[in-house]
């Protein structure tokens, strides 16, 4: 069930991409039937073809289920080891229905 | 319902998940539910040089709304029976 698939990720690190493209990274606090979410301590990670991943601190956030794609649960590790001001990407493209 | 007892049948197998903003990530399905969410274990997007974002991101949930496509591997559908079942269900006997 849904519930279970998001209850271990309870107070964890986890990445969203939503269905905007953006992609959110702070602590999942809560969930419900429909994946809205609220995530504490957020960050956006930005991406773009010309400078490395800029990150902006957002607070605390609801989310839309709606406007989610994918929940991804973050490797401390893996991201630890990450140089995001290297990284360059294209920003991921809107959901299209 | 017969899509999510299909794919509860496919629990533990590898799959390629293909969503609508045109990535795609392969993965254990770990489990599903009646919405077909989708939870995957040991993920690797396809293409990580074009799409890094989720390089730290070993395990995730995909809302069922965002899946345009499910490859799944050879030999893990039987069509006769999922004909069967199909029918069954036009029918409404479930």
């Amino acid at each position: 069930m849904a519930d279970s698939a998001l209850a271990g990720l309870i107070d964890t690190t986890i990445s969203v991409i939503t269905a905007d493209g953006r992609n959110i990274v702070g602590v999942l606090r809560g969930y419900d039937q429909a994946t809205n979410l609220i995530l504490d301590e957020c960050h956006e990670r930005v991406f773009s073809t010309k400078n490395g991943v800029e990150q902006l601190a957002l607070g605390l956030y609801v989310i839309r289920g709606d406007n989610i794609a994918v929940v991804g649960e973050i490797d401390d590790e893996l991201d630890a080891q990450i140089d995001f001001s290297q990284v360059r990407a294209a920003p991921l493209k809107a959901v299209t229905h | 319902m017969l899509f999510y007892s299909y794919f509860k049948t496919l629990v533990g197998k590898e799959v390629t998940v293909e969503l609508k903003n045109d990535l795609a990530i392969s993965g254990t399905l770990h489990s599903v539910d009646q919405y077909l969410n989708i939870k995957l274990h040991n993920t690797r997007v396809i293409n990580e040089q074009k799409y890094p974002h989720m390089l730290s991101v070993r395990n995730c949930f995909i809302r069922g709304s965002v899946v345009r496509y499910v490859q799944l591997p050879p030999g893990s559908v039987d069509v006769e029976i999922l004909h069967d079942a199909t029918r069954r269900e036009a029918r409404g006997g479930g």
